[in-house]
């Protein structure tokens, strides 16, 4: 996020795009509550009318897939309507000229023909979030994952940079994360472009520093993603270690992930259950879990917060750190020595800028948020206040496109899918919590009521739901929540793998699969 | 300008705006309240906060008393005390029980410890008990009413802080009832059994099921608290871990958590379990000719898992290893992991789980 989570009270307009916060980031949503009963406006764009957008002010029920086409509208009536802040404009970002000839092609009567929301509402939206004094725009996976979940981001940017939305209490473009450590786990490194601190590989500095510090010679490339990893199983890809992800369920396209990882001559995974994923592996190593382990996680604003044992692992499971040390040094590898986290988070503050003013004893209350790049700084929690880390703003020129698959005679429904309040994920964990089973016993395919009779479905009764990939059962549930042609499931539930269906394509440069449309065909059993 | 007041004889500044009561509590001035919980609008019920305003003919509420410039503040005379008292042994005299579990909730303990200060004599009063206890059958939230003194910081924390506006009052005075939309369940009404009702309740009447399963073992000095981090989603709630004897028996939301102030959903509160189910890996499994996965020796699983990779490299070389790291495990492992690739084999295959 670019903005701290306390300013979630404060905007005068949001917009909310992508996100179902009420149910996946519940805590964050009470501030949003309580910016509207401040009198706030919230607009929400998502194609099913979920929790947020009977909060709303302003609804708008775009197709799955076409976000961008929506924000072109928008951008094209705030530019039309003289909203724009020419100051901001001037002097922060770059390339509006041309952004502003691209726009005014896309108009609001164009984009209701892609997204099927009335032009009267794109207006309306691009009229309050424009006018705003402080305009904040929130999103989650509604918006990434997709083949065009780049310009899905690059859109949203455009609109924070035409208003100068961005860099001020209560504004900003902030993105929901959805792991409680998925931010520590790109802040140190675990990506394939990026040393420790979102420093990139190709870089030869970096590469000098970091040869330095590891005594070891490494790619001046970038590596692969794990989508393309996973692509390359028993090709190029011969050997594994996953450390607590249970890939098979989560990942789209399950025959395809399966077959990959059954395809490894050596799979290595650590975990604390034996998910679906580790009785794929060679080796299992059993983790301490949370509540078990002493360690640092960064949260979705950026905050470096510390985790605490508060119990023993049970029988001889150990923190993960310590098993990927053991294997490191039984292969020889120099600097994997240690005796505890706090040896490690350090290092990773010693070689990360936007640690560099941290340490373990530091962190201790949770009161900063990086960039900390010396000691005497007091955190960041607002970024992009005087200036953006790379200069200027720049705007894109992006194009609408389709979705990877689009409904067809043979798969005419639209599938999305998402996570519930209750579950969690895989379920490895809420699935073995006593109670969630009264409140969410299993997975159900919601379809609007009107859809029932068209595609001879029962409420309450099981049908078969398949795309060009597979098919699973699921039963069904009418509610207003689907609009009609659309229908929804969780991932949830391993008894009902929606993953065997999804899976159509993936954004070219960040390689986010597009979990958020998949056509399907649906019969009754 | 600066503002003043007077408090207890002394002098003391106020910003414009605080209440009497806030700025008494800045002083560390004790004043006892029920229905005050600061991250909710004052509410004035309970009358606990009452202090002496010169000047006025009756003793003013603090909590809802705006400080004003020259104010001069008593706030516990003889007979402010004595009215705090009799407030406190009315309160009691409708209730079953004043001596509750701690592990009812965060606060469930403020009536049984004020009356203990202010040493109550429950026989004082006596006549018929308020509030009928709802049965429910949800798995978290009792519903204990006949501990209910009304004093709606349950209604207040639904409605203010969680926005849900899940339940209400019905009926009036003694017959007050804390229900939900036609008196039904929780799990009918707009509840999303985030707890916060439950650990903001000064008397146990709302109290945390999954919690008050341990109430036998469990005696109140034996309770541990850890302050972590919440295992769910990326908001980063602050939460203190209840343990005992090396079991998690309850989870409280950290009211000074810099990301939640108190606030958690129905994951973070009642989801934790999960940690010491019996399914749990205990020990290292290794794939054996049989096909299956069988337990073995810390150093045999590591043995073959080093061996492993080291047979895979010297085949197929560096680009055939391959680490995905944790989304969900601290940084220390995501840090691990891309150095063990990193430093180990000289590439940066290497990459987390966000991307599905």
């Amino acid at each position: 996020m670019s903005n701290p989570l306390v300013d979630m009270q404060k905007p005068d307009v949001i917009f909310c795009i992508g996100t179902n916060m009420t149910e996946c980031h519940p805590v964050a949503a009470t501030g949003l509550k309580k910016a509207i009963a401040r009198g706030a406006k919230l607009i929400v764009a998502d194609p099913r009318r979920i929790g947020l957008a009977e909060l709303s002010h302003l609804y708008l029920p775009l197709r799955v897939g076409s976000d961008t086409a929506l924000l072109l509208g928008i951008a094209h009536v705030i530019a039309r309507e003289g909203l724009i802040n020419e100051d901001f404009i001037q002097n922060r970002t770059t390339g509006f000229d041309d952004f502003f000839e691209h726009i005014s092609q896309w108009t609001p009567e164009w984009a209701e023909s892609i997204t099927g929301v009335p032009a009267k509402d794109i207006e309306t939206a691009a009229m309050w979030y424009g006018a705003a004094v402080k305009g904040a725009i929130y999103y989650t996976l509604g918006i990434t994952e997709h083949i065009c979940g780049v310009e899905n981001v690059q859109s949203l940017c455009n609109l924070a940079l035409m208003t100068g939305h961005v860099g001020r209490e209560g504004t900003g473009i902030n993105p929901m994360r959805g792991q409680n450590n998925i931010q520590g786990a790109g802040d140190s490194g675990a990506l394939p472009n990026n040393y420790p601190g979102f420093q990139s590989v190709t870089d030869i500095k970096h590469q000098e520093k970091f040869k330095e510090a590891y005594g070891k010679e490494i790619d001046n490339e970038k590596g692969i993603t794990k989508v393309t990893a996973l692509d390359l199983c028993g090709d190029s890809i011969h050997a594994m270690l996953i450390d607590g992800e249970n890939t098979l369920i989560s990942d789209p396209d399950r025959e395809h992930c399966e077959h990959a990882l059954r395809s490894l001559n050596h799979l290595v995974v650590i975990d604390i259950f034996l998910t679906e994923t580790a009785e794929l592996a060679d080796v299992v190593l059993p983790a301490s879990a949370w509540g078990e382990t002493d360690g640092v996680c960064t949260n979705t604003e950026r905050r470096v917060q510390r985790m605490r044992a508060a119990v023993p692992p049970p029988g001889e499971a150990k923190p993960d750190w310590w098993i990927i040390s053991q294997i490191a040094q039984r292969l020889g590898f120099k600097g994997f020595d240690y005796i505890a986290p706090k040896e490690i988070f350090n290092e990773l503050c010693d070689l990360s800028p936007i640690y560099a003013g941290l340490d373990w004893d530091r962190i201790d209350n949770g009161e900063y948020q990086w960039p900390v790049p010396h000691t005497d700084h007091p955190g960041t929690p607002r970024l992009h206040e005087d200036a953006f880390i790379n200069g200027k703003g720049i705007f894109s020129n992006v194009h609408y496109r389709d979705p990877a698959e689009t409904i067809s005679d043979e798969f005419p429904v639209w599938l999305t899918t998402g996570r519930r309040l209750e579950s969690y994920h895989t379920r490895t964990q809420t699935g073995r919590a006593q109670g969630i089973d009264y409140l969410l016993p299993e997975e159900s395919l919601e379809v609007n009521p009107n859809d029932l009779k068209k595609w001879k479905l029962v409420d309450g009764e099981w049908c078969r739901m398949r795309s060009a990939r597979g098919a699973i059962e699921i039963k069904v549930k009418a509610t207003d929540r689907s609009p009609r042609g659309t229908v929804f499931a969780s991932f949830s539930f391993s008894d009902v793998p929606v993953n065997v269906l999804t899976g159509s394509g993936y954004d070219p440069i960040t390689h986010t699969a597009e979990l958020k449309v998949c056509p399907v065909k649906i019969e009754p059993l | 300008m600066t503002l003043k007041m007077q408090i207890d004889d002394v002098e003391i500044t106020f910003s414009d705006g605080e209440t009497v009561l806030e700025v008494a509590q800045r002083h560390q001035k004790n004043i006892p309240t029920l229905c005050y919980d600061n991250r909710l609008e004052p509410f004035g019920g309970c009358r606990l906060c009452i202090v002496e305003l010169v000047g006025a003919r009756n003793p003013i509420a603090s909590c809802t008393t705006k400080a004003t410039e020259g104010m001069v503040i008593y706030t516990a005379t003889d007979t402010i005390e004595t009215y705090r008292k009799t407030l406190l042994e009315m309160v009691a005299s409708e209730n079953r029980e004043i001596d509750v579990h701690p592990l009812r909730g965060y606060a469930s303990n403020e009536f049984e410890n004020l009356s203990a200060q202010y040493q109550v004599d429950t026989s004082h009063f006596s006549g018929t008990k308020s509030g009928t206890t709802k049965s429910d059958d949800n798995p978290f939230i009792l519903r204990d009413y006949e501990l209910c003194i009304s004093c709606y910081r349950c209604v207040r924390v639904c409605a203010e802080q969680e926005g849900d506006h899940a339940i209400n009052v019905m009926n009036r005075g003694f017959h007050t009832q804390i229900i939900t939309e036609f008196d039904g369940l929780l799990k009918d009404s707009a509840c999303t059994f985030c707890g916060q009702c439950i650990q903001t309740c000064p008397t146990g009447a709302l109290a945390d099921k999954k919690a008050l399963r341990s109430v036998e073992h469990v005696n109140d000095a034996e309770i541990n608290k850890t302050r972590t981090i919440c295992a769910y989603c990326g908001v980063g709630c602050s939460v203190d871990i209840l343990t005992n004897n090396e079991k998690i028996i309850g989870i409280h939301p950290a009211m000074d958590g810099p990301a939640n102030e108190g606030a958690l959903c129905v994951k973070g509160q009642f989801a934790y379990d999960f940690v010491q189910h019996p399914d749990r890996l205990k020990t290292p499994l290794i794939r054996a000719e049989d096909g299956n996965l069988h337990e073995c020796s810390w150093d045999d699983a590591l043995d073959i898992a080093a061996e492993g990779f080291r047979k895979v490299y010297e085949e197929y070389g560096k680009y055939s290893i391959y680490g995905i790291a944790s989304g969900r495990a601290p940084s220390e492992a995501s840090y691990s992991m891309q150095k063990f690739i990193r430093a180990g084999f000289g590439t940066n295959y290497i990459d987390n789980c966000s991307r599905a």
